[in-house]
């Protein structure tokens, strides 16, 4: 196992100096001159531009500019925002605890409900409860997250006044933002009816990023249980007399997880894709938003530093997913 | 953020209740994130709403509501004679915040305006590289070369001396960049080697202190009870962060904020007949315009020009482009602005004569490239869908169009070319509420190659607009630029567009708060009833 692992970490160094590469060319490819674009109609005068390429060092060769942010990122300094002039790993964390708390209630949500249902629909297979469960996640995964999410919040909080319309907590609560996750810091404040608002400003978002991937874990389980239940040591498990629940839970669902942890690992992409619509609507101060005002802005150093450690992020959930795999099947491990 | 069980007890204490706020908190849902609290190293309204707006106070400061320039930490102002000096008084007993790290041993004096300044001038001040210092309003509003020196007459009398008159100065001097703030606070974050505080948790002398911030959520102040002017009306003012128009207006509706700003064009209506919430609505202190290319022929024949201006269906634009939320323009200037010449006539639309003028002017077969914006402005909301209704209009007084369009950076540096081949479409935001900051930036022949997108350089209009800065009586300015805008419709380098129109929506327990023609948002004068 440990040798497995080592060999996974391995194909890492090369991932991470092509992300870095990779995230450093992607901003300075599309036009727009970062300084031009900050002063917009108003301009500024040619000695000013001068003065400002230099401080921020673009008349330096993009090779020397390059190996300056490799050094920094080496060293853990992954530069300044040319916008708040705040260090971008400081940004960063304040605002990615956000982005995961979000992601994994997401991510736990689209699981607990995505695959009972999609083992439920596969062992009913072509009846009534198979059909509508697929046609609905059809429907889940075509969703425009924008439009599902001001239904949601028009139903919910608007009509109904259930859920709060956005934020994290009611604004009535002020404690520290100790760990970044509001869940938690609202129990470590001890202010009672914190955590009951915190939860109640979860679900909508929740239900939001969650939703896509529900509708892909759950499509994803039937088609695999499917496979598997037709596998002659299902018949044979059934022929020896097992209950058709020990040989769904047991046998099928065990050997169907392989690819369904596969499209679960993937799903984190999406989260993150989906995690910057989500958080603009619901006002969730997380990393989605940051990234996409910085990729307005040209704020280079924060688009360059925060895709790093996005892929960082999705590198490491791959690794998890790739151990997984090995304990789930002891084959993999072995190859 | 640093905690403190005081501060803890203070916000309990003026708790929201579950859905709507209590009568002690404003709720404002703010459009976005300020960048900083240091307003004098950024641009956006959206940092100044959050930071010069309720901390800080200037020498001087517009009246809300109008551009009037009123004294403010300056008890009194002169101007010299020549225009060249101009002496402020200040005002006493004026006591700056205080928060975990600082508490002021002294009131605000002389000492306190020039660091407010100098480090935005001078490379020496230790402060003038903090935070990446880059000061772009000191030097946008020419302040390097206006300033010759600033001295201190004694603790509450300040001169600044110019190299130039200049008449607009007081009006800059009221700009968010000019907020003065504590210099004994930020030598003392210097020494304890953390300047950046300055920026980070920010001390000034304004209605409200600030409180706390959690990057894009929440902003938290609290009334300045020690406030020189007329104290604030509620004890707490809070900035909920929220970028999406529709959710602000849901979080209205909900009572989980009072007021709101940049609602939806398109949701406008709705409010409107909406009994729980209130909108107001004024012009906002912008133009777009149509810029022709004045160097280069037929377009250097006023009489083109206007045959052009003619043949455009403006009300069509306002209608399509701006879904209400535009008003037709004539001057250059906002109407919200003081010397706006109401007199003059906008042309006619008539394609009609257009074309005849066409004609005489021995003009066929004209081709025009018409530059569209790739960006979104509150004075042009989608300039490719205004650039086609051009085209449309043009087709129709035998003119073809082909529309032209740049990343934006790119836009505006191609736009300045004095060869360039084409109308511009573009727009400006007044930044202190002077009409020199529209007719002499935009229109000037110094602006020619850069900021003059028609590169028109006209001498009639330009000697009234130069004579213009060189007075302080402000009456005598109105005058010439009011002669000004008559010139400009006659000769038309432009044609005017639109201005947009701004929306406010509050729910109906919100009391006095008014418009900001700047664009600003201000609540110390709002209160809450029941």
């Amino acid at each position: 196992m440990l040798k497995y692992l080592a060999s996974r970490l391995l194909t890492f160094v090369p991932t991470f100096i092509g992300v870095t590469l990779i995230s450093f060319a992607f901003i300075r490819v599309l036009p727009g001159d970062p300084i031009i674009v900050m002063a917009g109609e108003r301009g500024m005068s040619e000695e000013r531009y001068a003065e400002l390429t230099t401080q921020y060092g673009f008349d330096r060769p993009m090779l020397a500019q390059f190996w300056d942010y490799l050094t920094g990122v080496l060293q853990g300094d992954l530069g300044t925002s040319f916008v708040t002039k705040k260090p971008v790993w400081d940004e960063f964390f304040t605002l990615f605890p956000a982005t995961l708390e979000l992601s994994l209630c997401a991510m736990i949500f689209a699981i607990l409900i995505g695959l009972p249902a999609g083992v439920i629909a596969a062992v009913n297979r072509g009846k009534f409860f198979d059909r509508a469960l697929m046609s609905t996640a059809l429907v889940g995964y075509s969703m425009p997250i924008f439009w599902w999410a001001l239904l949601l919040i028009i139903v919910f909080s608007g009509n109904l006044q259930w859920t709060p319309v956005s934020g994290r907590i009611g604004l009535q609560y002020y404690f520290p933002n100790a760990t970044g996750f509001m869940i938690w810091d609202a129990i470590a404040s001890g202010q009672s009816g914190a955590l009951s608002s915190a939860v109640r400003h979860l679900i909508l978002p929740t239900i939001v990023l969650g939703t896509i991937p529900l509708a892909v874990i759950a499509r994803q389980t039937r088609s695999a249980m499917l496979e598997v239940l037709g596998e002659d040591y299902i018949r044979t498990a059934r022929a020896k007399g097992m209950s058709p629940r020990r040989v769904n839970a047991i046998h099928a669902l065990r050997n169907a997880l392989i690819p369904v942890i596969t499209v679960i690992g993937l799903s984190v992409g999406t989260l993150l894709a989906g995690a910057i619509l989500t958080e603009t609507i619901f006002s969730w101060p997380g990393i989605g938003k940051w990234m996409v005002d910085s990729i307005f802005r040209r704020d280079y150093p924060v688009v360059q530093g925060g895709l790093l450690l996005i892929a960082v992020m999705v590198m490491v959930v791959n690794l998890t997913v790739d151990v997984l795999y090995g304990i789930i099947n002891p084959k993999i491990r072995k190859r | 953020m640093k905690f403190k069980t005081t501060l803890l007890g203070m916000t309990a204490a003026m708790a929201l209740s579950a859905g709507a706020a209590s009568a002690q908190a404003l709720v404002y849902c703010s459009e976005g994130s300020p960048e900083g609290f240091d307003a004098a190293l950024y641009t956006s309204g959206t940092t100044f709403d959050a930071s010069s707006k309720p901390i800080y106070n200037r020498l001087v400061e517009f009246e809300v509501g109008t551009t009037e320039v009123n004294p403010a930490l300056a008890e009194s102002f002169e101007v010299s004679e020549d225009g060249l000096t101009v002496t402020f008084h200040l005002r006493e007993g004026v006591k700056f915040h205080s928060n975990d790290q600082f508490t002021p041993t002294r009131d605000f004096n002389a000492d306190d305006v020039i660091f407010s300044f100098d480090r935005q001038g001078n490379p020496d001040n230790p402060y003038n590289g903090v935070s990446g210092g880059s000061w772009e309003y000191y030097s946008a509003m020419s302040m390097p070369d206006l300033i010759e020196s600033i001295e201190k007459v004694d603790d509450y009398t300040v001169v600044f001396n110019l190299t130039r008159p200049e008449a607009p100065f007081m009006a800059n001097m009221a700009m968010d960049f000019a907020s003065i703030v504590s210099k004994e606070y930020a030598d003392a974050m210097m020494e304890a080697g953390t300047p950046e505080m300055l920026n980070q948790a920010p001390i000034g002398t304004g209605p409200f202190s600030f409180q706390a911030y959690q990057k894009d959520a929440v902003i938290r102040f609290v009334r300045n009870d020690d406030y020189w002017g007329d104290a604030a009306k509620v004890e707490a003012l809070i900035f909920a962060i929220t970028p999406d128009a529709s959710v602000r207006y849901q979080k209205v509706q909900a009572g989980e904020c009072h007021v709101m700003a940049y609602p939806n064009p398109a949701d406008v209506e709705a409010m409107q007949s909406d009994e729980g919430v209130e909108v107001m609505q004024q012009e906002g202190l912008n133009v777009g315009y149509l810029a022709y290319n004045t160097n280069v022929a037929p377009y250097d024949n006023p009489n083109v020009r206007k045959a052009l201006n003619m043949a455009i269906d403006k009300q069509a634009i306002i209608d399509v482009v701006f879904q209400g939320s535009g008003q037709i323009a004539k001057n250059p200037i906002p109407p919200t602005m003081w010397s706006y010449n109401d007199a003059v006539e906008d042309d006619s639309y008539d394609p009609e004569a257009a074309k005849a003028m066409l004609e005489e002017e021995g003009v066929t077969d004209l081709d025009l490239k018409i530059w569209a914006m790739p960006v979104q402005r509150p004075y042009n909301p989608n300039a490719r869908r205004m650039a086609e209704l051009m085209q449309a209009d043009f087709a129709e007084i035998g003119v073809d169009v082909e529309i032209v369009s740049y990343e934006w950076g790119e836009y505006l540096e191609r736009s300045k070319d004095t060869d360039r081949d084409g109308a511009v479409l573009l727009g400006w935001t007044g930044d202190n509420g002077d009409p020199d900051n529209f007719l002499a930036v935009l229109l000037g022949c110094d602006g020619v190659g850069g900021s003059n997108r028609a590169q028109w350089c006209y001498e009639p209009f330009d000697d009234l607009i130069q004579e213009a800065k060189t007075i302080s009586d402000q009456d005598e300015r109105a005058a010439l630029y009011e002669e000004a805008q008559v010139i400009f419709k006659e000769q038309a380098p432009w044609a005017t567009i639109a201005h947009s129109v701004v929306y406010m929506t509050m729910r109906p327990e919100v009391d006095g708060y008014v418009i900001d023609p700047l664009g600003g948002h201000f609540f110390n004068a709002v209160g809450l009833s029941n």
